[in-house]
Order: C-alpha cells, then sequence, then structure tokens
C-alpha cells in the first residue's frame, strides 16, 4: 500500500509540475464549450435579406414588418431587379430576398391567392433552408393570423413538436461530443504518453527491477488522469447547465457513473497505446489518429451514423464515443435511466474489460 | 567466504543466437566484481538474467540465496539496479526522488526520512535538496542514482556502466561512493568500459563472444597474460572475438 502511495504521489508530481500540459487538459474543454456554445452555431441571427416591395399594400407591409420584428432578419427595403438582387447575392451583401408582386393584396383577397418570391443564396445550402423555413413559417403565421376563423373543410394541420430541444438550439447536441471527446483525449493521450516516457528515459528498467508489480505500475498510472477526468466532466456539467442552459434531466449518478466508465475504456486504450509504441510522439500521433479522428467523425456527433455508408456504420461500432454519445443524449437530454442504456453499457464495459486485458497481457510480455 | 551469486553454465539464446554461452562464476559478499567485455560479448543480456529481467534458457543460477527461475520477485527485494541511462525523475526534486524509490521499495517514513538525511549529507546536497534533478550537473545525478539504487540497503547492487560521460575526477569521486557501499557489506557488481575503473575492482571478468574468458584479480590478469595494464590484458583477450558490435 505505501509502494502505491509512494507511486501515486510521483505521478501526481508528474502531472502538476507539467503546467502547459495542465493548462491545455484544462484550457481544452472550456475553450471547446465556449466555441460550439456561444461562437459556432448553426442557429442564424440577424442575416441580411432584401425585400423587394411591389404591391406596396397593406398585407404586404404586414408580412414586411413581421420580418423586421424577428430576430433572424435585418431587412433592406429596396426596388431590385432580379439581376441586381444576383449582383447583391454576389458581393455577399445578402443571403435572401423576397419579392412581393403587384397587386399583392387584391389577388390574396379576391382570388383568394397570392405568391411570393423567395430567393435564397443556396452556395451555403444549410443558410439558405435555415433562412427560407424562416420565412415559409412567417408568412403561414400571417395567414393563420389572417383566417382565423375560416376554416377550409378538409383541412389537414401538422402540429410539430420538437421534443427534448424545442428550440433546436446547437449546445444539447454537441455538449456530449465535447464530454466524450474531452474525456478520450486526456485519458487516452496522457495516459499513454506517461507510460512511453519512462520508457524512454529509461526509468521503467528500474521500475522493472523492483518489486513494483506491473498492475500497480498501470494503477499508479491511471489514477492521477482518472481524477483530472473527473475534474473536467464536473466543469464540463457546470458549463452547460449554467451557462449553455442545457439540463441535466436524468440522474446525474448514472451520467457519472457511465463517464466512469468511458473514462476507464480510455485509460485502458492508453495503456495499450503505450505497450504498442516506444517514442511519446508516436504514442501521441497513435492516440491522435486512432481516438480524436474516430470520436469526431463517426460518433455520431457530427455525422449521423444512419447517412453513413455501410462500411463507416460498421466501423463506427467499434468507436468506444459512438456508444457513450447514445448513453449520454439518453440520460441528459431525454431524462431516461438506466433501463434505456443498458445495452450501451454493456457494450462500454465488454470494450474496457477487452482493452484492459489486452494491454495487461503486452505489457508484461514487454517484461522480457 | 558467504556467496551471493553463483551460476552453473548460465545460457541464453535467441533462436539461432547464443548471447550467453554457459557462463560459470561466483561472486562473494562484499566483493566489487568487475563484468567487462566489448560491446555485444554478452554483458548486459547476462546482467538481465541475474536481476530476474530475463529468463535464462539453461544453467542454473541463484541471486542473494535465491533462484532466478523459482524466486525472480525475491530476488528484486534484494537487489538494486543502476542503468547506463540514469534512473532518476528530471522533474521531481533529489529529496523526491530519494522518497520515491524509498516507497517503492517499502521503506516506511521514518527510514525514508533518515536515509534522506544521510544521502543528502554524504553527497553534499544541502542547497539542492529541494531543486529539481534537471538543474543538477552529470556527475551529480550519477553519483544521486547510484545512492538511490542503494537506498533500501539491498544485498547486491548492479551498475550497468555507471560513469558513462564525465571526466576523470567525477569518476573517482563516484568509486569513493562504492567503495562506501562495499565496505557496509552491499555486493558491487558493475560493468564499465573504461578499463582503468577495472582496477578499482576486486576481482574482474572479461567476456568474449558469449563466454567468460578470463576471471581473477587485476593483478592476477596482468601477470597470466604477462600485461603492463589492463587494457593490455583487454585487447589480448578482445582480439579473438568474431562478433561485433551488431
Amino acid at each position: 500500500m505505501k509502494q502505491l502511495l509512494s507511486f501515486i504521489k510521483k505521478e501526481f508530481a508528474h502531472v502538476f509540475r507539467d503546467r502547459k500540459t495542465l493548462v491545455m487538459l484544462f484550457g481544452f474543454p472550456i475553450i471547446q464549450i465556449v466555441l460550439f456554445g456561444f461562437a459556432l452555431t448553426n442557429e442564424i441571427k440577424n442575416a441580411n435579406i432584401i425585400v423587394v416591395d411591389n404591391a406596396k399594400d397593406q398585407a404586404s407591409q404586414q408580412i414586411i414588418d413581421k420580418m423586421e420584428g424577428s430576430k433572424f432578419f435585418k431587412v433592406q427595403k429596396t426596388l431590385m431587379s432580379p439581376s441586381q438582387i444576383d449582383a447583391a447575392f454576389k458581393e455577399g451583401k445578402a443571403k435572401l430576398a423576397v419579392v412581393f408582386p403587384a397587386n399583392f393584396n387584391t389577388d390574396l383577397l379576391h382570388l383568394n391567392k397570392a405568391s411570393i418570391q423567395v430567393i435564397a443564396d443556396a452556395s451555403d445550402p444549410n443558410t439558405a433552408v435555415t433562412l427560407t423555413n424562416y420565412v415559409s413559417s412567417i408568412v403561414a403565421d400571417y395567414q393563420a393570423q389572417l383566417s382565423p376563423t375560416v376554416s377550409m373543410p378538409y383541412s389537414i394541420q401538422p402540429e410539430v413538436r420538437m421534443l427534448y430541444n424545442p428550440d433546436l438550439k446547437g449546445a444539447p447536441n454537441f455538449v456530449p461530443g465535447v464530454m466524450a471527446m474531452v474525456l478520450l483525449l486526456v485519458c487516452v493521450m496522457m495516459t499513454s504518453v506517461s507510460i512511453v516516457r519512462e520508457k524512454e528515459m529509461g526509468t521503467m528498467e528500474i521500475l522493472l527491477v523492483s518489486p513494483v508489480k506491473p498492475l500497480m505500475v498501470i494503477i499508479a498510472k491511471a489514477i492521477p488522469y482518472l481524477a483530472l477526468s473527473i475534474v473536467n466532466l464536473a466543469v464540463i456539467l457546470i458549463l452547460s447547465v449554467y451557462a449553455l442552459d442545457v439540463p441535466i434531466k436524468g440522474s446525474i449518478l448514472l451520467l457519472v457513473g457511465e463517464s466512469i466508465l468511458l473514462i476507464l475504456t480510455a485509460l485502458a486504450l492508453g495503456l495499450l497505446i503505450s505497450t504498442i509504441t516506444s517514442s511519446q510522439q508516436s504514442a501521441m500521433f497513435a492516440s491522435m489518429l486512432g481516438m480524436m479522428l474516430p470520436t469526431m467523425l463517426l460518433s455520431g456527433y457530427l455525422f449521423p451514423i444512419e447517412n453513413m455508408p455501410i462500411v463507416l456504420q460498421v466501423i463506427s461500432n467499434i468507436v468506444p464515443a459512438r456508444w457513450y454519445y447514445v448513453i449520454v443524449k439518453a440520460v441528459m437530454l431525454k431524462g431516461l435511466g438506466f433501463s434505456a442504456v443498458w445495452k450501451e453499457t454493456i457494450i462500454l464495459a465488454g470494450m474496457a474489460i477487452f482493452f484492459t486485458a489486452l494491454s495487461l497481457r503486452n505489457f508484461k510480455i514487454r517484461l522480457e | 567466504m558467504e556467496t551471493v551469486i553463483k551460476t552453473n553454465k548460465l545460457t541464453k539464446r535467441f533462436d539461432d543466437f547464443v548471447a550467453v554461452d554457459e557462463i560459470t562464476f561466483e561472486v562473494h559478499k562484499g566483493e566489487i566484481f568487475g563484468f567487462l567485455g566489448a560491446n555485444g560479448a554478452g554483458k548486459t543480456t547476462a546482467m538481465r538474467m541475474l536481476c530476474g529481467l530475463s529468463i535464462p534458457t539453461s544453467g542454473e543460477a541463484t541471486v542473494a540465496g535465491f533462484d532466478v527461475f523459482k524466486a525472480p520477485e525475491e530476488i528484486k527485494r534484494n537487489i538494486g539496479y543502476m542503468s547506463q541511462k540514469f534512473s532518476l525523475y528530471e522533474d521531481l526534486s533529489v529529496k523526491e526522488n530519494i522518497q520515491f524509490y524509498g516507497g517503492i521499495y517499502g521503506l516506511n517514513n521514518k527510514q525514508i526520512k533518515d536515509k534522506s538525511e544521510e544521502l543528502i549529507d554524504r553527497l553534499g546536497l544541502h542547497n539542492e535538496a529541494d531543486k529539481l534533478v534537471s538543474s543538477l550537473p552529470l556527475g551529480w545525478k550519477q553519483k544521486l542514482s547510484f545512492s538511490v539504487a542503494i537506498v533500501h540497503t539491498p544485498k547486491i547492487v548492479f551498475l550497468d556502466e555507471p560513469t558513462g560521460g564525465v571526466d576523470p575526477s567525477m569518476r573517482r569521486q563516484f568509486w569513493d561512493l562504492i567503495y562506501d557501499a562495499a565496505d557496509k557489506g552491499i555486493t558491487i557488481f558493475v560493468t564499465t568500459h573504461y578499463l582503468d575503473e577495472a582496477e578499482y575492482c576486486n576481482r574482474v571478468s572479461i567476456m568474449v563472444d558469449g563466454k567468460i574468458e578470463a576471471l581473477d584479480s587485476p593483478a592476477g590478469l596482468r601477470q597470466t597474460y604477462s600485461a603492463a595494464n589492463m587494457d593490455e590484458v583487454f585487447y589480448k583477450l578482445a582480439r579473438k572475438a568474431k562478433r561485433s558490435d551488431n
């Protein structure tokens, strides 16, 4: 026990002496949260749009008022020709143009049918779709206001409710992703680098000649990073609840428990990398390539897995973050309990056991 | 005389390559035993087998009274080891290094405290005790490294080319520490390629191509090979070598 304590104390000293890495470890999650939460977002606010009002009647004016009133648009009223609109798009002055034809109100009242032309700059398709959706909903809103009592026969009204994230905010989607990425990065990279460093410095040999057991080396190496990761986890959760308004709907205990399971899987992976690499650089490179990329690309966090080619879908099954991402979304956003995520939990636990067994086996072979 | 290392036809084979070929020798308690050989002669492999880092292919060996096949863990508790790359953590202070090694060899807090004081005293490192090892000159690091290797007062300490890269006066100081340890009854098993250092040993063995070609006191070796110094003895023996560096 005294042996283990001395060892753990030494590992903590390594971690705290290396200020640069420490700043990176704690800075990384905060920067990620702040970036995704406030700077990078797919909600669009104050987009420049052009409104060409050829009608100048009551109906067109009311719709324009609604547009100006919304936080999505900054309306510029001009009388532009189609070619001028095109030029404005090319110069990047506007993202969307709305054109009211002459006699808009008259058509609406007498023919019961009028049209509005919506032209979007689709060089950025996501923005174009989002903006046209905003316009459509404003128009639909006006229509409903116009004839609240007139009920058409056989009218179908889809009542859309966006569950778990009614405002379609970006934050609830990326918080679980950031959690997976930060925990994996800290654990896999730091563990592998810290073990490989002992090999590189020649101190591993001394440890192997000493009465220290390999398992003790592994435990002592893992504990500081386990502790750091739990601190990081707490920071992310506090930031997401208080700064980003992403509530934790399910049990915090379950969420923390599942996160510790991911941390253990990551520690085992870091260990595995350390047994197959011999320099700090290659350990870092292997962690980056082996963990960061699959975690970002194949976990369903940036791109939906359902849309991937079948080969990538199969590969995504071996990415631990994929399962963790599902678990966190279920527990954190939907408020589900263990019964909803037991399958994913078993898969993660299986991975943790598999990687630990594999790396323990490799670690012993290296003693020879 | 008490025997602390005893081998009988100890052999290590890697596939077709016989790294260590049936070596048989004894080392006595409190002795400074020099283990010489050109690069690739098999010194390090032999030493690794005695330390329990590598399992012998055949033969017998006991270290500190324990069998290398049956009780490697017992051996580890009774030996110290200092490698070519010295064994200190650069980002820990002098004291922290002593505390760590004391800790993993199972010393209690009182023992560690006493040992630290004694060690820092002996090495004259009072002003450096709380400084990081990375700030010490190489010669001091080596002396500290040796002191740390015997912090748990082992029966035997294995030194693998401990004085590489330092000037002769530093090496002389290092050897003073070795004599101190030997006086306390710690057996020293040292490999070196500085032949003047071989003169400091009580007995010297010279390995050529995996075999021990000669084993005697430095004076005895000089006489046998009618040589003026260890250099000559070594070159007379090493000339026969067929293996080179790789």
